[in-house]
């Protein structure tokens, strides 16, 4: 008798054990024959707001399709589009500038323009400052604001991380192959912006977006971080917002990217996230960083 | 000094310490709290999160959280009583034990990152879960195990080999003494590891971030069935929990409200633990009793 | 005859019992030795192809302190430094073991010898509720509380090797204090009574008798901590200020392994180089809680021939 109570309470652990285990494989195989489309989208987190949005939008109109967005970084969404484990790779930079990445096989989607400008904290008195300055001061040959006009306060430099997209774009825009001076550095956005606005003397660089509360951004050569100003590249330091699919994307992924690019998504969303709309721009930038008028 | 002074003295700096951590947990529940509170509603726990809109939520979050905490401990805690009771009643003192307890501490002291990273490359892509609750539980199991291992050993081992005797001697087998007696009295011991444990699967990020995603698509509450994609009981949809939430928010958030959404959904999380804390405390106190027929304790 | 023939025969109802129940223990233990191999040799493959695919020197790795993968230096080779990051990550997790240990043994005498009652049903839920608390909101409350504190104090950025020492100090509290606590209590009874049968004070118990006899464990105790301040990292990320460079004192930013671990692994790329070097910090992580678990075995062995 207690041991075949015994036996059935195992039975039960492994059997609760199993059904999670059959659940998604009959799961998996349900998902071949007739339910939903899956695209998974995988990369920037900077990116992953607006692409989330927009997927649950589209996906209240496309039933068929079934959308999972996830972050993890652009050099993980660009190797895992590329190993074709996932459908569409969310990227801060180009292909092309992703070491270990082979471009030529991956199809670029612009979506978003996304500005960045340098930043301080209020207590380096400071509102302007030349392209050379900004230069030497993220190369470490600047140490003091006073050297640049503000006050007598040491400057720290908060860098991003090796290998992000906000990084990339800020050291070719402002750094022009020099090597930035080791310091701090930080991931992510949000984070950047708690350090700035709190450390006196603080200088990094941020998305428009995320410039708000008490960190104060720069204007370089007299010239505004504003949108207006990115459009015409008058203001150097922005990026696009980048998906990318391997080769030519299926239908439903297609259909997708295609919502990602309509009026709809450009005019409200990408502006309502502080991104510039990709048709707005009156310039276009290759890999190499090199700027056309459109 | 006299050794009672001494003694007074000691004492008196014992507790002077004991009242300085007492006053660092008063002081960080109290951060929380005060931080928190003021920005809980009904609404809050209610409504979905908004990824750039104010006045989102924490609903799905919130329910992510729980449900990969009892998915994780459904995995575990099997196989954690397993070899807990392989360890402490079957083997034998030699290298391979030895060996094989180094392992399991190897795994809780891994940088939780590597384990995510392990589960995303392995659970994710090559098993094709996808990123889903399923593949978060299995990695916070690598976490869950050797809390777990170590605290329901530790149980065990406290029981006294008197009650092993008594079994044997009963003629009783030894599985039958660790299922009937052992186990039955290790019960508050195993409660507060698993406690303890749970308070990490609660409060883990850098795991879940790889496997069990940052996006919590919308479920459908009054759909219990397992299988189909939008019920909230599926395993295999991705599924952001509330630690998660609090990373995500405070380093890419561009939803106006993020610091009250913060504050709030570490709150929360904060009021959960202490409500799981309180319950399963009553639970193992009450299953003790009637395991044991022990009322006096 | 025959029934009792094959009674002795065949194996008894407890004994079918007892192969039941040690095959089901069996195959938990293998599950989890499955799992830890294959993790273990996943760690162990990408960080060594450093070494071995990329051709990065290992003593470059353990004695250099530049650290940017993407660059060549004067040589041609990569910077793959480690030594800061180590440096950082063993003085941040020793400087929070000295701290929490008085605080962890002050708990744990407390709730086993001083009010093993009240002391304990105080106690025993702060404990757990500091395991609690995720390590996100310990960032964050190092971020805005301890950060701008030490900023005050010492000027600066505030940001590291104090203010990663004072967080990982309150997240390893809970885990020494409960083996501290385990540690004391496995103390035969006899221990206690004799001391103070003989006149002793309970200081002078606690002192020279209890705190003797429990060191392995209690050293135990707190090498558990360490590793776990060694491998944790997204609350260090957000205090230690995550510069490479090789910490000039105790709050000057710096990195710890797990810190430039977490904040790089998104950017890289699989199976390149700068990948692989973040998984030879991930395996150098693993060979330290290897050698932690060693001395605790080794103490551990030591205590019970004393």
């Amino acid at each position: 008798m207690k041991s075949k109570k015994a036996l059935l309470s195992s039975a039960i652990a492994l059997g609760a054990l199993g059904l999670i285990l059959t659940g998604c494989g009959s799961q998996a195989a349900k998902k071949s024959s007739d339910s939903p489309t899956k695209i998974t989208a995988v990369g920037s987190t900077a990116l992953q707001p607006l692409v989330e949005q927009a997927a649950t939008n589209f996906e209240k109109q496309n039933s068929g399709i079934s959308l999972t967005v996830q972050g993890g970084g652009s050099g993980t969404g660009l190797s895992q589009v590329q190993q074709g484990a996932v459908q569409i790779g969310n990227s801060d930079i180009f292909a092309e500038q992703q070491s270990g990445i082979k471009a030529d096989q991956l199809v670029d989607h612009q979506v978003a323009v996304v500005g960045m400008a340098p930043v301080v904290n209020k207590s380096a008195g400071v509102t302007n400052v030349s392209m050379n300055q900004l230069r030497q001061i993220f190369t470490g040959k600047i140490t003091n604001w006073k050297q640049v006009g503000g006050a007598n306060e040491k400057i720290s430099v908060v860098n991003r991380a090796q290998g992000s997209g906000t990084r990339a774009t800020f050291e070719s825009a402002v750094l022009k192959g020099k090597k930035a001076v080791t310091s701090q550095e930080q991931d992510a956005n949000g984070t950047v912006q708690k350090i700035v606005s709190s450390t006196p003397g603080a200088v990094s660089y941020l998305a428009f977006s995320y410039i708000k509360g008490t960190v104060k951004p720069l204007a370089i050569d007299h010239i505004k971080p504003t949108d207006s100003n990115v459009i015409t590249n008058k203001w150097p330091i922005w990026s696009y917002e980048h998906m990318y699919t391997k080769g030519k994307p299926n239908a439903q992924t297609a259909k997708f990217l295609k919502y990602m690019d309509s009026a709809k998504v450009q005019n409200s969303l990408v502006q309502k996230l502080g991104y510039i709309s990709i048709h707005a721009m009156k310039v276009s930038k290759n890999a190499k960083n090199v700027v056309t008028k459109n | 000094m006299t050794p009672t002074r001494l003694d007074k003295v000691a004492t008196k700096v014992i507790e002077v310490f004991v009242a300085c951590v007492v006053l660092i947990l008063l002081f960080l529940l109290s951060t929380i709290l005060i931080q928190g509170v003021p920005h809980l509603s009904w609404h809050f726990l209610t409504s979905p999160s908004q990824s750039f809109a104010a006045g989102g939520g924490i609903v799905d979050q919130l329910f992510n959280s729980l449900y990969l905490l009892v998915l994780t401990l459904l995995i575990s805690l099997p196989l954690a009583i397993g070899s807990a009771v392989y360890l402490n009643e079957y083997a034998s003192d030699n290298w391979l034990t030895g060996l094989l307890r180094t392992a399991i501490e190897v795994l809780s002291s891994l940088p939780s990152v590597v384990v995510g990273l392990f589960g995303y490359l392995l659970f994710v892509i090559h098993f094709h879960f996808g990123f889903s609750i399923l593949s978060g539980a299995i990695a916070l199991t690598f976490f869950n195990l050797p809390l777990l291992t170590r605290s329901i050993e530790g149980a065990l081992a406290a029981i006294s080999d008197t009650q092993r005797e008594a079994g044997l001697a009963l003629g009783l087998s030894a599985w039958r003494t660790i299922r009937g007696v052992i186990l039955p009295a290790a019960l508050p011991g195993i409660v507060t590891g698993v406690i303890l444990s749970a308070g990490r699967v609660f409060g883990e990020a850098a795991a879940l971030i790889y496997t069990a995603g940052q996006s919590a698509p919308v479920v459908n509450y009054t759909n219990w069935n397992p299988l189909s994609s939008d019920s909230f009981l599926n395993p295999m949809r991705p599924a952001e929990t509330l630690a998660v939430h609090i990373w995500k928010v405070n380093t890419e958030g561009v939803t106006p409200d993020a610091v009250s959404i913060s504050a709030g959904a570490s709150a929360v999380l904060i009021i959960v633990i202490l409500l799981f804390n309180f319950l399963a405390r009553l639970i193992g106190r009450h299953l003790y009793r009637k395991m044991t027929g022990n009322s006096n304790k | 005859m025959t029934s009792i023939k094959q009674e002795l025969r065949h194996a008894s109802k407890a004994t079918r019992e007892d192969v039941f129940g040690k095959v089901i223990t069996y195959c938990c233990v293998a599950v989890i030795a499955v799992l830890v191999i294959s993790i273990l040799y996943f760690i162990a493959s990408r960080g060594i192809a450093t070494f071995t695919v990329n051709h990065v020197s290992l003593w470059s790795f353990i004695s250099q302190t530049s650290w940017n993968p993407g660059l060549l230096d004067a040589h041609g080779q990569p910077q793959i430094g480690a030594l800061a990051m180590m440096v950082t990550s063993f003085t941040v997790t020793i400087l929070a073991a000295i701290i929490a240990t008085p605080f962890a043994l002050a708990v744990a005498l407390y709730m086993t010898e001083i009010a093993p009652n009240r002391g304990a049903r105080i106690l025993q839920p702060v404990i757990e509720l500091l395991v609690g608390i995720p390590s996100v909101v310990y960032g964050f409350i190092g971020l805005t509380v301890v950060v701008p504190y030490i900023r005050h104090l010492f000027g600066g950025t505030g940001m590291g090797i104090l203010a990663g020492t004072l967080v990982l100090f309150v997240m390893i509290l809970p885990t020494v204090t409960t083996l501290s606590v385990d540690a004391l209590n496995a103390l035969p009874g006899y221990l206690r009574d004799a001391s103070l049968a003989l006149g002793a004070t309970r200081w002078q118990t606690i002192h020279k008798v209890l705190l003797r006899a429990a060191t392995p464990r209690l050293l135990t105790a707190v090498i558990f901590g360490m590793a776990r301040a060694f491998g944790e990292a997204l609350a260090v990320q957000m205090v230690i200020g995550n510069a490479v460079l090789m910490p000039h004192g105790l709050v000057t930013p710096t990195a710890t392994l797990t810190s430039q671990l977490t904040t790089q692994i998104g950017n890289t790329v699989m199976g390149t180089l700068p990948n692989n070097a973040l998984w030879s910090l991930a395996l150098v992580l693993l060979v330290m809680s290897l050698i932690f678990n060693l001395l605790i075995r080794f103490i551990g062995k030591r205590g019970q021939l004393s």
